[in-house]
């Protein structure tokens, strides 16, 4: 197995070709922020929150989604990039209806730890209020699209993992949706497992188990790279 | 706290949130004591009789977002007085719960749909001008509309954090909540 | 079609001596409708300005019995000067036979050269010289980015496996864009035997061509010309009695601007929601189903014949197709060199603004491009200097625009197509373009201060850098572009700080 050797920050870091650069940002543990991101899930760069500046390209890479190469010189926290993070997580909260104080994953959830890390004490970016939804349709779980910001891990978990495939994204632009089965209620899909994959992975508080109040969910993405892993191996039925 | 400083004026303001940043406030307990020692409280729906808004304000923690003619006015009047807006809790810095009723688009479905639609008996629109204030098409953050200096975000905002920003303000220092990890919403 | 049957009625008389036939468009749309009267190599454009079909027709019979067409020019029509500059500075090398042939009939295209050069280049049997010629001449991408054709052709062909695709991109999207429909509607074959030699060239086996579904017109030449093409075996096995096979396809799109994206298209095609993904791969490595694919556009592919047929000398820097629209006296879709000056396009060839008002902006590149300042316009039309102006070649569209026009208003414009578009996969496009058309329309409400015009940059900034593809990336040039060339336009709607509060 080769090897590539990059400078990121001030740390030189080693790691096997063909990684990610997130990884590599990862291994040297330096903290850069992602959402769309989840180990054992494929990559999407959607959320372009682990952008990172990289010598000798114009552009700007997500982390996520680009391969390291030898010699890379990468800059993970530059004041550029603070505020551009600032700005999605601004743009996030404005999308949405995000009401931390009655949410389920209050104190748990990724992008309100988010807005404290990228130093979001209000957004300067005027809330739009859509007019969003909530589906209770199915008997275990809930999703309230108000709190959901599109990150579509649990469109990949649900095909990729449970191979179910009942989420989808629905329309366009602003007006895009999770949606279920043919965009019809969550309950009325047969193909759902009720394996509650989608709840564990949604970063947010917008899959819930029914019954949770606020500050009640505890999701756990982590564990999903684990369960991968792990059925890679066959060490777990699937 | 260095004893030589002029005495503060503080001001705390209500508009359309529950109260809670209020009770926050109430919750500094004892350190309350040590505030008085520093600050005179000029206005306050929990600390002072005034009616009207004072002149000459140093500080004003202003909870709530702005919903309805009456909260617009008084903001309005807070911005002139007052040296150093805190925008104050969740409500005031982006409507919050207040702020859900946005989501209806307007302010004649929410009144149509409360005391319309809702009604058991005598449905009837509330209609006093000069009584009862009229409610703004959206319940918007303060900062959106007058300057805010600072932001303390929060549902509520802990009485710790209430204290870690009156502290600085009573010193002229800019209190710095994103290095303390303290604006956390909700 | 009335006129068509009428005067083709009048042809069929015994010794008539004229054929009619149907074409495709002929470019100058401000004088349309349009038909043709060709005697010898005299080629006269006639534009009908008020008479019928069937006065047409009996006018057209009286002519043929006094005798020839040469002078004929019917009542209620006008001929047009083929002296004046509009007509006069094009270089129809690729819109050659549009006009002139007609595009459902193969055998009128083969007549006029079409499939030359893929026999040729069958014939020859030497795929690199191919790639060579086209790399050589210098043929950038005409669909937008303006990547070198050669190149990417030659990545392709280096790509290991046995099965290549390839795919045209049809999906002109921009608005006010025709150019490609232009070519689709009155030369198809130019299209097919591009594709057919680029497929030699790269290895590929089978093709796409992905169009959209708003061009019925196009979409039905196009069916047919494929037919066509297979039945005289232009396309599918041992073409020309070589041993190269190609076989094409026609997709429709359902009408999203962002499937014009190569990453989306390539989805869309394999039944998936149209959404770009992140590059690398590029379709080269990773196209169609997985497989290298070749992506180019309708016109990158309709210069590929014309580039052989000419040759490196006389194909020259090669020409750009443009779309000319707005506040100008002659519109329509125009061939002219590349590295003609705008002056000469907009005010030269297209007469300026009709009532001789200044013009103020030449907009390019549709929503992915910018505003060139009147100041501006003896720059030549070539892809660095656009690019150095802040705006982009583009597909071709050019939108003129006169002293009347506030660029903030066009700003916003394209903002809100942008907002429309966005596929939604990606932060900063999704939210960012629906921020910025709000600033925009404070601005244009006269509310903002400068504190929003700083928030506006600064959004644009970061929605150009930080998205995932292009539609994303380039949303805020008109906003960056505009604000570069006109920023008084936007001072001036800005409010003081204190009036706003
Ligand atoms: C949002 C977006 C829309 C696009 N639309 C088109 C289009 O309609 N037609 C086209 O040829 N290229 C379009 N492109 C460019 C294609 O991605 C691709 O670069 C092009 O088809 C390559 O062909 P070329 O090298 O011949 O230009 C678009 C790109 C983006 C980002
Ligand atoms: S999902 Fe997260 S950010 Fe949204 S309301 Fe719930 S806790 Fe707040
Ligand atoms: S429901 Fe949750 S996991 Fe699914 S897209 Fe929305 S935020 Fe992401
Ligand atoms: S930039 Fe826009 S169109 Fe492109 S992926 Fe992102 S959301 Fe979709
Ligand atoms: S984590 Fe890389 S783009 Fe979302």
């Amino acid at each position: 197995m080769s090897v590539c050797t990059l400078r990121i920050d001030d740390q030189d870091v080693a790691i096997a070709a063909g990684s990610t650069v997130l990884q590599a940002i990862r291994s040297a543990a330096i903290a850069v922020p992602t959402l769309c991101h989840l180990d054992g899930l494929s990559p999407v760069g959607a959320c372009r929150l682990c952008l990172v500046e990289v010598e000798g390209s114009e552009r700007l890479l997500a982390a996520c989604v680009t391969t390291v190469q030898d010699g890379m010189r990468i800059h993970t926290n530059s004041s550029r990039l603070q505020e551009m993070r600032r700005t999605l997580i601004e743009l996030l909260f404005s999308e949405g209806n995000h009401i931390c104080a009655i949410c389920v994953a209050n104190g748990q959830c990724e992008l309100q730890d988010l807005a404290v890390r990228v130093g979001m004490d209000h957004s300067r970016f005027s809330y739009r209020y859509p007019n969003r939804c909530v589906d209770l349709s199915h008997p275990q779980f809930g999703l309230d699209h108000n709190r959901c910001i599109l990150c579509t891990r649990c469109v990949r978990v649900c095909d990729e993992v449970e191979g179910a495939h009942v989420w989808d994204v629905g329309w366009r632009g602003e007006h895009c949706q999770i949606i279920s089965g043919l965009a019809e209620p969550w309950g009325a899909v047969e193909a759902c497992t009720n394996c509650g994959k989608c709840i564990e992975v949604c970063p947010t508080g917008a899959l819930f188990h029914k019954g949770e109040g606020t500050d009640e969910k505890h999701g756990h993405p982590g564990r999903l790279a684990a369960l991968v892993q792990g059925r890679s191996r066959q060490e777990l039925e699937p | 706290m260095s004893a030589a400083k002029p005495r503060k004026r503080l001001a705390t303001v209500w508009l359309a949130g529950c109260s809670g940043c209020h009770m926050s406030f109430l919750d500094l307990d004892e350190w309350l004591l040590e505030l008085a020692q520093h600050a005179d409280i000029v206005y306050s729906p929990v600390a002072s009789d005034q009616k009207r808004y004072p002149p000459a304000v140093d500080i004003a923690l202003v909870e709530g977002g702005v919903a309805n003619s009456d909260n617009l006015a008084l903001l309005k009047t807070v911005r002139a007085n007052t040296k150093v807006l805190v925008s104050f809790g969740d409500c005031a810095i982006h409507a919050n719960i207040p702020g859900m009723r946005n989501m209806l688009q307007g302010a004649d479905p929410v009144l149509r749909r409360a005391y319309l639609d809702l009604a058991d008996s005598s449905a009837q629109l509330p209609h006093a001008p000069g009584l009862i204030p009229e409610l703004l098409d959206q319940v918007l953050p303060v900062h959106e509309l007058v300057p805010v200096d600072v932001y303390l975000p929060g549902c509520p905002p802990s009485a710790d954090r209430i204290r870690t920003v009156l502290e600085a303000l009573l010193q002229d220092r800019r209190p710095d909540l994103s290095r303390a990890g303290e604006i956390r919403f909700g | 079609m009335a006129l068509l049957d009428r005067c083709a009625e009048v042809a069929q008389q015994p010794g008539s001596g004229i054929t009619v036939k149907g074409v495709g468009c002929h470019g100058p749309c401000s004088d349309g409708p349009l038909f043709s009267v060709a005697c010898g190599d005299e080629v006269r454009l006639i534009s009908v300005q008020s008479s019928s079909a069937s006065e047409l027709a009996m006018e057209l019979q009286e002519a043929l019995s006094r005798g020839s067409l040469r002078e004929w020019v019917p009542r209620g029509c006008r001929s047009l000067d083929p002296q004046s500059p509009f007509l006069a500075l094009q270089r129809r090398i690729v819109l050659e036979r549009c006009g002139q042939i007609d595009p459902e009939d193969l055998s009128d295209a083969e007549s006029a050269g079409a499939y030359q050069q893929l026999n040729a280049v069958l014939a020859a049997n030497n795929p690199e010289a191919v790639i060579d010629l086209v790399r050589r001449s210098g043929l950038r991408g005409r669909g937008g980015a303006g990547y070198p054709t050669g190149l990417k052709w030659a990545t392709v062909a280096a790509m290991p496996g046995a099965e290549k695709r390839l795919v045209c991109n049809a999906d002109e999207g921009d608005p006010g864009a025709f150019m490609d429909r232009t070519i689709l509607e009155g030369d198809p074959h130019s299209v097919l035997e591009g594709m057919a030699i680029a497929a030699f060239a790269v290895g590929a086996q089978h093709g796409f061509i992905y169009i959209r579904a708003e061009y019925p017109l196009a979409i039905a030449r196009l069916r047919r010309a494929i037919a066509q093409a297979q039945q005289q075996g232009w396309l599918g096995t041992t073409i020309a009695g070589s041993r190269f096979s190609f076989d094409l396809e026609l997709r429709v799109g359902a009408g999203a601007y962002v499937c014009g994206e190569e990453t989306a298209l390539i989805h869309s095609i394999e039944g998936q929601r149209g959404v770009p993904r992140p590059r690398p791969p590029y379709p080269a490595e990773h196209g169609v189903f997985g497989l290298p694919t070749l992506i180019n556009n309708v016109e990158t592919y309709a210069n590929i014949p014309v580039l052989h047929r000419l040759g490196l000398e006389r194909y020259g820097v090669g020409t750009k197709v443009f779309s000319l629209t707005g506040h100008v006296s002659r519109s329509g879709v125009i061939e002219v060199p590349i590295g003609t000056s705008l002056r000469t396009i907009v005010e030269t060839m297209a007469g300026g603004p009709p009532d001789h008002k200044p013009i103020k902006a030449v907009q390019t590149g549709g929503p992915s491009g910018g505003c060139i300042p009147a100041a501006a316009l003896d720059t030549p039309v070539d892809y660095d200097s656009l690019q150095a102006l802040g705006t982009i070649m583009g597909s071709g569209g050019m939108v003129v625009m006169d002293s009347t026009t506030n660029m903030v208003d066009v700003a916003a414009y394209f903002m809100a197509f942008s907002r429309e578009e966005s596929c939604g996969k990606c932060i900063p496009c999704r939210t960012g373009t629906v921020q910025l058309e709000l600033l925009l329309r404070k601005l244009l409400a006269r509310k903002a201060t400068v504190a929003d015009l700083e928030q506006l940059e600064r959004l644009s900034e970061t929605v150009r850098d930080a998205s995932l593809c292009g539609l994303g990336q380039s949303a805020p040039k008109p906003v960056l572009s505009t604000l570069r060339h006109f920023r008084a336009d936007y001072l001036a709607l800005l409010q003081p700080l204190e009036a706003s509060r």
